[in-house]
């Protein structure tokens, strides 16, 4: 048998392996993408204009006595609440995933799988779920006053939507810091506790470093979703605060399939370009 | 000489399972000691009771007169270079030996002059910006080297630092690290399961087994004067043989009598006799003090090893001259060929050679992954 006969099948073998997810790919990764470029591209009539997107950046409304540029107002009410709720997510899930992987193996899988849980359960029910906790009469409230504790005001604030955010999407910013840490050598920490570094010296100088890539696969899979949340501020934020999901969601529903298809592809463009910004970063501080 | 490390009765176990046992030993400055065992011994436990990464369960260790029990690791002026390196792989080899320099917060001068002058003791100059990850096993090793030994410890710890070369790589770093140890005035205690190694680089050597010290001693009495069944076995090949000690200087076995150095044994005292193959001479079969046949002949180049059975009892014997297979031969022994060991636990268990075999040797090197005390990570 020589060799080109069997490079020849493997590349068949492959061919045919992968066909069923290029063809998986294409059609529901491409295609759409495709399709939401195009209709951000065209007027209602199918002829190219580029209306809709300098609408995202020209529309105006006025709040009070001033003109504010409506989309841009709400791209950075979205992204503020998207990074806040970011940063509470990594502030918190660091040291649980730290927790977590420096914990006796047993002990790691129930965590992990206590984790996970909540992700089980529809995401509209646990949405849900915090509306009535939150409610003015809601769950907390009642605990409140049994505890002679006066009510608190949440529902219908931000405070409440960030909740609504850091609560659903947790879970993505610990798993893969936990998967990078999981994997440290401990010779590595013994090494760093050897040369002088106290506990936090090793945390500081060995841990944070080389989890650096859990922690922007983290960030990523936390910013992205909430910065284009829209259900979470309708149902914790009564709908006071109205984020860049919801504009596409409120003109898709007013069947304006090009401005949305605007919206979501400009929000895309910007997105990529922040994760190839934050890769970036963490790739020059690897290679320091 | 002074003493800087003591340990004394440490005990240690993990799990319930005893792995150090009742540890008494006396580390001097500027001594290159060697810590020598079959892997689950306990010597890396040693090592790292001494490092501060695990404490004892009872017993006390010595600094320099201090008890440094409860010392964390990076308060101790010890360092490590550990089994497979651990170098930090997001630091370049700069930073790698830098590291406790910044942990000092010394100023950028004097890391700079400190890390070249180190660089160019492991012979690493122009390596400062690669990356770790690029190197070779040998290089990695110099690295890990340098970044142990740039804050001037008093004692280097080195756990199985060779172990990951291959051979001839290994016989060089063996010297180098004898004549680094010599420049820096270094106390270095080295760990390994290479009797070779053991025997070639140290001052002392520790032979240990089963969380037991067996013998301290130089590489020459280790090998000369073996306490215990045990030790003659692990270091180098012994025919070890059930004797009768019937007077000073005369001891029996094999059903017969032989004159020899040893002295100081109850009369009729049962002892273990160390017979090393290369003190063997060959004679013809009728000038032998024993007759025995050839079962097997090995050549391994310097020599042959042939197995020769003597009353059913297989000899090993290392001889330069070709005998074949089924020959009759006789031998004579010298008596300074001849070592008298008191019983020990050990004895009987080992230097026979009826089950020999190349092959069984190699099974028993550990593998190129292969971690001692598994429980203690």
């Amino acid at each position: 048998m020589n060799k080109t006969a069997v490079k020849g099948r493997r590349s068949l073998a492959q061919f045919f392996c992968l066909t069923p997810y290029s063809l998986w790919a294409t059609l529901f990764i491409v295609v759409p993408l495709l399709f939401v470029a195009y209709y951000a591209l065209t007027d209602n009539n199918y002829h190219f204009t580029t209306a809709n997107l300098t609408r995202f950046f020209t529309a105006t409304s006025s709040v009070g006595d001033t003109e504010v540029r409506t989309y841009l107002v709400i791209f950075f009410r979205s992204l503020r609440l998207a990074v806040i709720s970011t940063i509470i997510c990594f502030l918190m899930g660091y040291p649980i995933a730290y927790i977590i992987a420096r914990a006796p193996a047993k002990t790691q899988s129930i965590l992990i799988t206590l984790i996970m849980i909540p992700m089980w359960m529809n995401f509209l029910i646990r949405t849900y779920a915090w509306m009535t906790i939150l409610q003015d009469t809601g769950i907390l409230n009642g605990l409140l006053a049994k505890l002679h504790l006066g009510p608190v005001h949440i529902i219908g604030t931000e405070g409440a939507v960030i909740i609504g955010m850091v609560y659903d999407y947790f879970p993505y910013m610990i798993l893969p810091i936990y998967s990078v840490m999981a994997k440290l050598d401990n010779r590595l920490l013994e090494a760093a506790r050897d040369l002088g570094c106290n506990g936090f010296g090793v945390l500081r100088r060995v841990i944070f470093p080389l989890s650096l890539p859990g922690v922007i696969s983290g960030i990523n899979m936390v910013l992205v979703p909430s910065i284009s949340t829209f259900y979470i501020s309708q149902k914790l934020g009564n709908g006071k605060f109205y984020l860049i999901g919801d504009a596409i969601e409120g003109q898709y529903v007013a069947n304006n399939l090009h401005f949305a298809a605007a919206i979501a592809l400009i929000l895309m463009v910007i997105l990529l370009v922040c994760m190839a910004l934050l890769q970036r970063l963490a790739n020059s501080r690897s290679a320091v | 000489m002074k003493k800087i490390i003591e340990l004394k009765n440490i005990s240690k176990s993990f799990d319930g399972e005893k792995v150090l046992d009742n540890i008494c030993l006396d580390i001097y400055d500027n001594e290159f000691i060697t810590l020598l065992g079959p892997s689950g011994c306990g010597k890396t436990t040693t090592l790292r009771i001494i490092g501060g990464f695990e404490t004892p369960d009872t017993g006390d260790v010595f600094f320099m007169g201090d008890r440094i029990n409860d010392l964390p690791a990076h308060k101790r002026n010890v360092n490590t270079v550990f089994q497979r390196y651990a170098l930090f792989p997001h630091l370049n080899v700069y930073e790698n030996i830098a590291f406790p320099l910044r942990e000092k917060k010394e100023k950028r001068d004097v890391i700079d002059q400190k890390v070249r002058e180190v660089l160019d003791l492991v012979a690493l100059k122009g390596f400062e910006k690669r990356s770790v990850t690029s190197l070779s096993g040998g290089q990695q090793q110099r690295v890990a080297i340098a970044r142990a030994i740039i804050n001037r410890p008093k004692v280097l710890l080195l756990d199985e630092p060779l172990a990951a070369l291959d051979l001839k790589l290994r016989k060089d770093m063996q010297q180098e690290l004898k004549n680094l140890q010599k420049a820096t005035g270094i106390t270095f205690i080295f760990v390994t399961h290479d009797q070779e190694e053991a025997l070639s680089m140290s001052d002392t050597v520790v032979v240990m087994s089963e969380g037991r010290i067996q013998q301290i001693g130089t590489p020459v009495d280790i090998y000369n004067e073996p306490q215990n069944a045990f030790v003659a076995d692990f270091i180098g090949e012994s025919n070890i043989l059930d004797g009768l000690m019937l007077a000073d200087r005369l001891v029996a076995f094999s059903g017969q009598k032989f004159p020899c150095l040893d002295s100081g044994f109850d009369k009729r005292e049962p002892v273990d006799v160390v017979i090393r193959p290369e003190d063997v001479d060959i004679v013809p079969e009728d000038k032998g003090m024993l007759k025995g046949v050839v079962t097997s002949v090995t050549f391994l180049g310097v020599h042959y090893e042939i197995i020769v059975d003597i009353d059913g009892f297989k000899w090993m014997i290392q001889t330069t001259d070709f005998v074949d297979v089924d020959e009759h031969i006789g031998i004579y022994l010298e008596p300074d060929a001849i070592h008298v060991m008191k019983k020990s636990e050990y004895s009987g268990l080992y230097g026979d050679y009826s089950s020999f075999s190349n092959e069984f040797d190699e099974l028993e090197l550990p593998p190129e992954d292969w971690k001692e005390d598994e429980s203690a990570e």
